[in-house]
């Protein structure tokens, strides 16, 4: 499905990553750790396609398409989430309807009709109660005044109705008590099937306690220096990135 | 990141003016110039009773002795008040009987914009009175309202049917010399709209008066009067076009409304004057209105909303005297500036009566190399007792060129008063625009989604047929610049 074949990127012309290759299939879960300044944070910007964040060389394919060609917007109706670290606050802009938005845009996509207020609604209850989340977060504004944790919620409700066959979530469980952790993760959890994939990107193992990746990597200096399988986050959590980075 | 900055100015663009279109009509316009004979043959031209031409007079007199007021952050050359012709009429027949009478291009150019005035397709729930240059060219649904007794006509037909009612309270709430540009409309002023809503009346349509400038070198100089009298409502609403010149046309409008015990209007206007060109700023309105409604009776209360999108200079307060007890005053404004356009606009709230209310609600989008500026003054005088205030300016900045300032002036006599104000300053920041666009929302709908969510308190003010129009006339203005 994502298919990233010896990427260098950075930011305003400085080489963050320097030739990282990954390959996610259907129904796997990455992890993606790594100390502060590894280039975690780039690798999803580069993903999500932030204007500001340029490859330099190497390629991404999605589906056989080269995603470096498309742009954010592209992207997203291409089947890609981006789960952020800081989900930007919109005053002014109900949530809901924003959500009609971005729904409709896919279904515009699709060639099919736009959705009303009234059925979309109907399908916006429905996954808020899989979800088991609070009807403010269809009354209230688009993360306007929302606190750490319930702005992490209203991604994972963007990503249940937008359905993508790859999410990305970049440092979801930063920031979360434990509470919203299990309720991010339990969203997560219960949205993953086997068409659509995951990648992890977070800086605790402890997340890992409660989505099951199926590979780890570790990130140091824009180089992936360790893959496994989940025994070496627990690795990690003992011995520290000290351990992977000095090895290397 | 500046390069970003400029798309997201590009969207709020408005390339093409879609009412920049002129009308070749044969027309009747007085030579240019302004002297004591203009002001007297404007008079006699519409056959009005003395008591007009001797307020006219004064006016003029008055107007002489004034100067153009400096305060106003906006800049422009001074006008020359000489080469501006202060009469201009599509030359018809004298009196219409019907609407068949009225020449069809004047016709064509109201359907063009979208207010067809034929008895077969005009709008079914909003009676208009169509203003072509200084002239009031045709008024719908006259008959329906006059059989529950509301006169909704030109002024200059009131002036002939109900001078009484004219002389009783034209100039009352913006007295003659009121302002500079006041002065100058209640002088040469040649025609606008009149309402009258009588004790016990719920108006059963919207009013609505629809300006259009057309000659080039004319000054549009119109005057509204509405009365509601008691326990009676109604709602008005008032559109501008004007087409596309390299010189600049002077709108000098007043505006009076008068409500007395327990009587309500709600005043809408959206203005689209013509802006200028984009990049040189050249041509445009000069929009300095005069807007004023006095609560008389006790118990009554005046809302004004605006929505300003156009003009190259925007000079105007519409504002409420509070003088009945109980009375209540609202002002609701979204004033969207890009471009080289310039904006000073805001509302004054004049509390005199006991337990009044006023409310300001304020919107400014400064895009381009715009200035936009929240001038409001709230004044509560020693009796008004328990008056109350609340305002809330907001302003939004699109690129880093533009600018927006808020001055506010609260004046209070009372101790018992309660006067609250807040402001805001926002952008439309690139990160909220990724935002949408990760969500696979195309840019152009995000900024629409940013802006209308902006506006909200504001656009749910306004009738529905209206706010639909403001809603599609931002939305044009950003639409039609995308790539």
């Amino acid at each position: 499905m994502l298919e990233i074949k010896d990427l260098y990127a950075g930011v305003d012309g400085t080489e963050i990553i320097k030739g990282i290759s990954l390959s996610v299939k259907k129904g796997e879960i990455h992890a993606v750790m790594g100390p502060n300044g590894s280039g975690k944070s780039t690798l999803a910007k580069i993903l999500s396609g932030h204007p500001a964040y340029e490859a330099m060389s190497g390629e991404i394919l999605f589906d056989g398409k080269n995603l470096l060609d498309m742009d954010a917007e592209e992207r997203s109706l291409a089947g890609i989430f981006m789960g952020f670290q800081y989900p930007v606050e919109v005053p002014g802009v109900n949530n809901a309807e924003f959500l009609r938005m971005a729904h409709n845009a896919r279904r515009v996509k699709a060639g099919e009709e736009e959705i009303d207020p009234l059925d979309f609604d109907d399908l916006l209850s429905e996954k808020m109660k899989t979800l088991g989340m609070e009807k403010k977060y269809k009354e209230r504004n688009l993360n306007d005044g929302f606190s750490g944790g319930e702005k992490k919620k209203n991604e994972i409700l963007q990503m249940a109705i937008l359905e993508p066959q790859l999410s990305i979530l970049d440092e979801t469980d930063s920031g979360l008590d434990i509470d919203a952790l299990r309720v991010v993760s339990e969203g997560v959890n219960k949205l993953r099937n086997e068409n659509n994939a995951l990648i992890l990107i977070t800086h605790y193992q402890r997340l890992l306690d409660y989505i099951n990746p199926d590979f780890v990597h570790v990130l140091s200096s824009g180089k992936i220096v360790k893959s496994g399988d989940k025994s070496l986050a627990l690795e990690l959590e003992s011995q520290g990135y000290d351990w992977v980075t000095t090895v290397n | 990141m500046s390069e970003e900055q400029n798309s997201v100015s590009d969207i709020l663009e408005d390339n093409t003016y879609k009412y920049g279109f002129t009308t070749d009509v044969e027309s009747e316009t007085f030579a240019k110039g302004l002297n004591e004979e203009v002001v007297r043959a404007i008079s006699k031209k519409k056959n009005e009773p003395k008591f007009m031409l001797d307020f006219r007079l004064k006016a003029f007199e008055k107007w002489k002795t004034m100067t153009a007021p400096e305060w106003p952050n906006v800049h422009y050359p001074p006008i020359d008040f000489q080469d501006i012709s202060y009469y201009s009429a599509p030359k018809q027949k004298k009196v219409l009987d019907s609407l068949d009478e009225v020449d069809p291009e004047v016709m064509r150019t109201f359907e063009k914009l979208g207010i067809p005035l034929d008895e077969q397709k005009k709008l079914a729930n909003v009676a208009v009175d169509a203003v072509f240059d200084s002239v009031s060219v045709a008024t719908t649904h006259k008959k329906k309202l006059m059989e529950v007794g509301i006169i909704f006509c030109s002024i200059s037909e009131a002036l002939q049917e109900y001078p009484e009612l004219i002389e009783e309270y034209l100039g009352t709430v913006v007295p003659v010399g009121d302002n500079y540009y006041a002065a100058l409309n209640s002088a040469v002023f040649t025609d606008g709209s009149f309402v009258y809503i009588p004790p016990d009346t719920i108006s059963p349509m919207e009013i609505s008066t629809y300006f259009r400038i057309n000659t080039e070198e004319t000054g549009q100089f119109e005057r509204t009067l509405i009365i509601c009298a008691e326990n009676s409502y109604v709602s008005y609403l008032e559109g501008c076009t004007a087409p596309q010149f390299d010189t600049n046309q002077l709108h000098a409008a007043v505006v009076e409304l008068v409500t007395l015990d327990n009587a309500e209007i709600k005043y809408s206007t959206v203005q689209n004057w013509y802006a200028g060109d984009k990049e040189t700023g050249k041509g445009g309105i000069y929009n300095f209105v005069t807007k004023r409604g006095k609560c008389q009776g006790d118990n009554s209360k005046i809302s004004w909303t605006q929505v300003e999108t156009g003009s190259a200079i925007t000079w105007k307060y519409p504002s409420c005297l509070l003088l009945g007890d109980n009375t209540t005053g609202e002002f609701y404004s979204v004033a969207l500036t890009n471009g080289h356009m310039q904006a000073d606009t805001g509302t004054k709230m004049i509390h005199i009566g006991k337990n009044t209310r006023s409310s300001i609600i304020s919107k400014g989008i400064s895009a381009d190399y715009s200035s936009n500026s929240y001038r409001g003054q709230v004044k509560v005088g020693k009796n008004a007792t328990n008056a109350r205030n609340y305002s809330q300016c907001d302003s939004m900045l699109v690129g880093d060129k533009s600018s927006a300032h808020t001055f506010p002036y609260i004046e209070t006599a009372n101790n018992s008063v309660q006067v609250e104000h807040e402001a805001a300053t926002s952008k439309i920041s690139e990160d909220q625009l990724f935002y949408f666009e990760s969500r696979g929302i195309s840019r152009e709908n995000a900024i629409e989604a940013v802006i209308s969510g902006f506006c909200k308190e504001v656009f749910k003010q306004l009738p529905m047929e209206f706010a639909v129009e403001a809603q599609k006339l931002l939305t044009l203005k950003l639409e039609d610049s995308v790539g």
